[in-house]
């Protein structure tokens, strides 16, 4: 049968503007917080100031008899009611946690765990009398210090017996993937070249502009969640689990949602205090969280050190990898943490053909706030830590670093290619993207230019960065995840409703929280039934409307989600076609489907799909047995991943005199397949670049000594703005993936993953032959100033000890 | 957050502004709001009583008086930046004014607030100690009047009694000096690192006056005098500069803080005083 081939796609790859954003720009539409219900009560959060303490102590009296106040409830109340919270992944059979409470009982493990929790008939009133709650804490010493944390010297969680949740390795010669590293080391060692660094992938905080805020009602025959989440399915079944609520008695609701990064996948404490707050007061009841608690409490991001060495020939071409990786899980396991490092280790191999990689990964518990997935997780680490590698490789060599890429780079006759690390990357074209970039960049202009301010001394040196990147997207084919120790499956479903006036509704298990999947999945719909976009509705994120689903998060949603959406779309055209065949007294076999219409093959008759949805909906004149609806159900699980691709180059400017680098252009060309929608890749990219950068050059979660947060506010905490931004040279190639229908590969994480080895390839590139070779991230203007200062002092002392 | 519940006074007078003050002892005043309205938030401060000086027309406004400018404590940044007369006679007002954070915070932060405040972190404290400005505070029954030098005593701390109230700032006129402020931040909309504010006075291409002010190189603005003194009768060069500005630190005790340690400040003291003091002379 016939489906899309006779009509061009007008829809898929045009700029449409997102139909979603005239609610979300000026704010008028439901987010948790604005929910207010009948007798609503109000929930504020007492948290343990120390990073390490026994409670001993709490006092709610003066808190009870506090204005407004209808309870004040702490962990000791909560003990057996609370439940435990999830970890969704164990790595590794061994692997061990802490239990970890949505409120604290005896033993608090992080600077702002919850103590306990006041419920009353305002918000004020509510923050007033968590101020009287008095809570007596035993202060015990802090393991802060990841490497420390490692040697069990002192103890996160005492009762565990050690900060080590557990090790994971994979090795290329065990898995049959590649050949044995320690040789190629051995090998590198006789007259090859031996890279070895040492990386710190600094604890980055999601900082997504709605703060989480959860809003309960008990009051119906279901109880009503409403929260800032990315994952309203996994919130169902999650308080289904942790609070022993039959599953079919809970209704969970993500309404829009500003933002999460990775950071709103999760289920919290919040959540589930919330949910007993409203349990035991019979009342709706609602908690939104300040900016300081998200800060501080909402689960932070990357937090790895990384010891790596790079085994190459003479020649730059790499023989070999060694990965070892310590990873800050924080107090607590949440629902992925343990598995972020796990999925960057497929990626340390990036573009490049490597015969032989090692990755051993030790998590390790602190008393810091728990990790877990942010906007790429572990695969900007991987990135990162090879495509420094690399830059460091071209300067032994002594070639161009875009040249010692090419000269270790998969071919793009090469494809599909197995990789050392036993993943298959289906297609792509790293020449391709890489002219395009340079020819954008004017790299060899700009390279001159360079050489013009070394030579003249120039206080501002220039320093050009590149990053060529892959990642994995598409999480995730359900059985890979089952092979790696996770609960869940990586599937996505879809509905599609044909409405009797012709109109459709599209549900998607997707949860979209800013990536506009109205406007999108509208345009494949549009394309795939022949319906005008703007008939086309697209739900989401409520689960009695979007039964099943996994959700958004890992750049799955097109290329899992859309899938199942386009999936969808074809069983309506199958499950239409013999109807069709019977309205027009045509034989099954003679009908086309083109352009919304049924046509009979060689002559004028035909029918439209809304008027078959209308005849279908009287049920009139169809036949006994056809089933009175067009409306279908869709579940994909992908059979791979898809592995985008690009090449970033950046230009940075860094002022000797004060440290300060600044970008001056920065060209990206990425590979993410087939486009649905220019504008929103365009869009996921400026962003993605955004918050990689920000990792390059401005953020950083900081505690001290004691471990208080001290990057607790915006003021310490740098997220950049537009002021501080360059603007953008973005470009794309295109090569479909294979490995679905409409060749997409996914664009979420993509700008995040490139951008922060390119931007800190080139402030080290500014200042190399100055002597400086390494800066931490972010490198901030008094650390390159330090760094400078420091090779010009060894540079004096090595003057100074010739003469 | 929800602020501690407070007493909330609009008086429509200074008079009125200043009985509300003597009446209530744990007063604060709110002006623009942009640094009193986080820390009420954050609960860090809670006051009984807030008295709002926005209802007060006799605060708002800059005027010509004589040798000096007179600006009204409640002036809102946004003004002040666009003031022609301020343009024209102390530009270095204007520059280091369009520096403050962002339009939204320009448009309801005020002059007098953003004084009043006294963070040595702030840009207006030392573009009012570079150009000798003075502080007009209304008490009971009187006004008095305190100068730069004086004004500021400490971190968030300055001249003005509790009873009292910074009413205007009269700055003395700088008609035709070069000006220029240089700010040290990370991204647009953080305090500075450092910062210097710099006017000079040219005849020729010799420098005959200069005054600067530095911004966050201890708990008070500071005014760099050796610096001043060493640029008078300088030609306005790179190098006569450089060797000027390299006093720029003499004498202070800046603060470490995660964005640089006190060696770090110094350094950056001395390369933004060069660089401010040459854009001031039109060199830069």
């Amino acid at each position: 049968m016939t489906t899309t081939e006779d009509r061009p796609a007008t829809e898929v790859g045009s700029p449409r503007r997102r139909k979603e954003d005239a609610r979300l720009i000026t704010g008028r539409t439901r987010w948790t917080d604005n929910i207010a219900l009948p007798g609503m009560l109000h929930l504020a959060m007492v948290r343990s100031p120390f990073a390490h303490a026994r409670i001993t102590a709490i006092g709610t009296e003066a808190a009870k008899a506090a204005s407004g106040v209808v309870t004040v409830l702490t962990g000791a109340d909560l003990a057996d009611e609370q439940g435990a919270l999830p970890n969704a992944w164990a790595i590794t059979p061994e692997q061990k946690a802490p239990v970890h409470p949505s409120i604290a009982v005896e033993h608090v493990a992080f600077a702002g765990e919850i103590v306990a929790m006041v419920v009353a008939r305002t918000a004020a009133e509510a923050n007033d009398a968590a101020d009287l709650v008095d809570v007596d804490y035993e202060e015990l010493p802090p393991v802060l210090d990841l490497k420390t944390a490692a040697t069990d010297e002192a103890l996160a969680h005492p009762d565990l017996g050690t900060n080590v949740s557990a090790v994971w390795t994979f090795d290329s010669a065990e898995a049959g993937t590649g050949q044995d590293v320690e040789a190629a080391i051995s090998a590198a060692r006789d007259g090859g070249i031996l890279i070895e660094r040492e990386i710190r992938q600094q604890r980055l905080i999601p900082a997504f502009m709605e703060p989480r805020s959860i809003a309960v009602d008990p009051t119906g025959e279901q109880l009503t969640v409403w929260s800032s989440t990315q994952v309203p399915h996994f919130v169902k079944i999650f308080i289904a689990l942790v609070l022993g609520i039959p599953e079919h008695k809970i209704r969970v609701i993500a309404p829009d949602v500003g933002g999460g990064f990775g950071g709103k996948l999760q289920f919290t404490p919040e959540e589930v205090l919330t949910v007993i707050a409203a349990r035991h007061t019979g009342k709706p009841c609602k908690y939104s969280e300040t900016r300081s608690e998200s800060l501080m409490a909402a689960h932070h991001g990357r937090d790895q050190w990384q010891q790596l060495t790079l085994a190459a020939t003479k020649d730059g071409t790499v023989t070999g990898l060694k990965v070892e990786l310590l990873a800050d899980m924080g107090a607590y396991l949440g629902l992925v943490t343990s598995a972020i490092p796990l999925l960057g280790a497929f990626m340390y191999n990036g573009i490049y053909k490597f015969p032989a990689y090692h990755l051993s990964c030790t998590n390790v518990f602190t008393n810091k706030t728990w990790t877990d997935a942010y906007r790429g997780a572990g695969r900007p680490e991987a990135t990162f830590a090879i495509e420094r590698l690399m830059d460091e490789l071209a300067v032994e060599v002594g070639v161009d670093p875009l040249e010692i890429r090419e000269r270790n780079w998969i071919k793009h006759e090469e494809f599909p290619f197995a990789t050392v690390s036993g993943l298959t990357y289906d297609s792509g074209n790293y020449e391709a993207a890489t002219a395009k970039a340079k020819d954008l960049f004017g790299y060899d202009d700009l390279r001159a230019e360079q050489q013009k301010r070394r030579e003249s001394e120039d206080p501002v040196q220039l320093g050009i960065g590149i990053s060529t990147y892959t990642e994995m997207c598409g999480l995730a084919p359900s059985r890979w995840l089952g092979s790696m120790g996770y609960v869940g499956g990586g599937w996505e479903h879809a509905s599609i409703r044909m409405l009797p006036t012709g109109k459709v509704e599209v549900i998607t298990g997707t949860s979209p929280h800013g990536q506009g999947h109205e406007t999108a999945w509208s345009q494949i719909v549009a394309d795939r039934l022949g319906v005008a976009f703007e008939d086309i509705e697209v739900l989401h994120g409520d689960t009695q409307v979007a039964a099943r689903g996994l959700d958004t998060y890992g750049s799955r949603s097109l290329a899992v989600g859309g899938m199942a959406v386009l999936a969808a779309a074809d069983k309506v055209i199958e499950k239409a076609k013999p109807i069709a065949a019977q309205l027009l007294e045509a034989n099954v076999d003679d009908l086309e489907f083109s352009g919304g219409r049924f046509g009979v093959r060689g002559t004028e008759t035909g029918m439209s799909l809304g008027d078959l949805a209308f005849a279908v909906f009287q049920g009139h004149k169809l036949d006994a047995g056809a089933e009175r609806s067009l409306d279908a159900d869709a579940t994909l699980d992908p059979d791979d991943f898809s592995f985008p691709h690009g090449t970033h180059l950046c230009a940075v400017e860094v002022d000797t005199e004060t440290g300060a680098a600044k970008i001056r252009s920065y060209v990206s060309v990425d590979d993410v397949g087939t486009v649905v929608n220019p504008l929103i890749v365009e869009g996921q990219v400026h962003g993605g670049l955004a918050q990689g950068i920000a990792q390059a050059l401005y953020e950083e979660a900081v505690h001290d000594e004691s471990g208080t947060l001290l990057t607790g506010s915006f003021v310490d905490y740098l997220v950049p703005s537009p002021p501080d931004l360059p603007p953008f040279v973005t470009a794309r190639t295109e090569t479909p993936a294979t490995t679905n229908q409409l060749g997409v590969k996914g664009v979420g994480e993509a700008g995040t993953i490139a951008s922060t080895p390119a931007v800190v390839n080139a402030v080290i590139d500014a200042v190399r032959h100055l002597g400086v070779s390494d800066i931490a991230m972010p490198c901030t203007p008094y650390r390159v100033w330090k760094a400078l200062k420091s090779a010009q002092q060894e540079g004096a002392q090595q003057e100074g000890g010739r003469s | 957050m929800i602020p501690v519940a407070f007493d909330y006074y609009a008086p429509t007078s200074v008079d009125e502004a200043v009985a509300l003050l003597r009446e209530h002892d744990d007063a604060k005043v709110l002006a623009g709001g942009q640094s009193l309205m986080p820390v009420l938030r954050l609960r860090l401060a809670a006051p009984e009583v807030i008295v709002d000086l926005g209802r007060i027309e006799e605060l708002n406004g800059i005027r010509e008086d004589g040798d000096a400018l007179v600006i009204g404590a409640m002036t809102p940044h946004s003004v002040v930046q666009a003031d022609p007369l301020i343009a024209e006679h102390a530009s270095l007002i204007s520059l280091a004014t369009a520096t403050i954070a962002d339009p939204q915070v320009r448009h309801r932060g005020t002059f007098g607030g953003s004084l009043a405040h006294a963070d040595p972190a702030g840009d207006l404290p030392a573009v009012a100690v570079a150009l000798d400005a003075f502080f007009v505070i209304a008490g009971a029954n009187s006004r008095r009047t305190v100068g730069a030098a004086d004004f500021f005593e400490g971190v968030f701390s300055t001249a003005i009694g509790e009873d009292e109230l910074l009413v205007e700032i009269r700055v003395p006129k700088y008609t035709g000096w070069g000006a220029h402020y240089e700010k040290f931040n990370r991204v647009a909309q953080q305090w500075s690192i450092v910062a210097v504010a710099a006017t000079v006075r040219l005849d020729g291409g010799t420098i005959t006056e200069a005054r600067v002010g530095l911004t966050n190189m201890g708990s008070t603005p500071i005014r760099a005098t050796a610096v001043e003194q060493a640029l008078v009768g300088q030609p306005a060069t790179a190098e006569a500069v450089r060797a000027a500005a390299a006093h720029a630190a003499d004498g202070t005790s800046p603060p470490t803080d995660l964005n640089g340690d006190a060696d770090y400040r110094r350094h950056l003291a001395s390369v933004l005083t060069r660089r401010a003091v040459l854009a001031a002379a039109g060199t830069g």
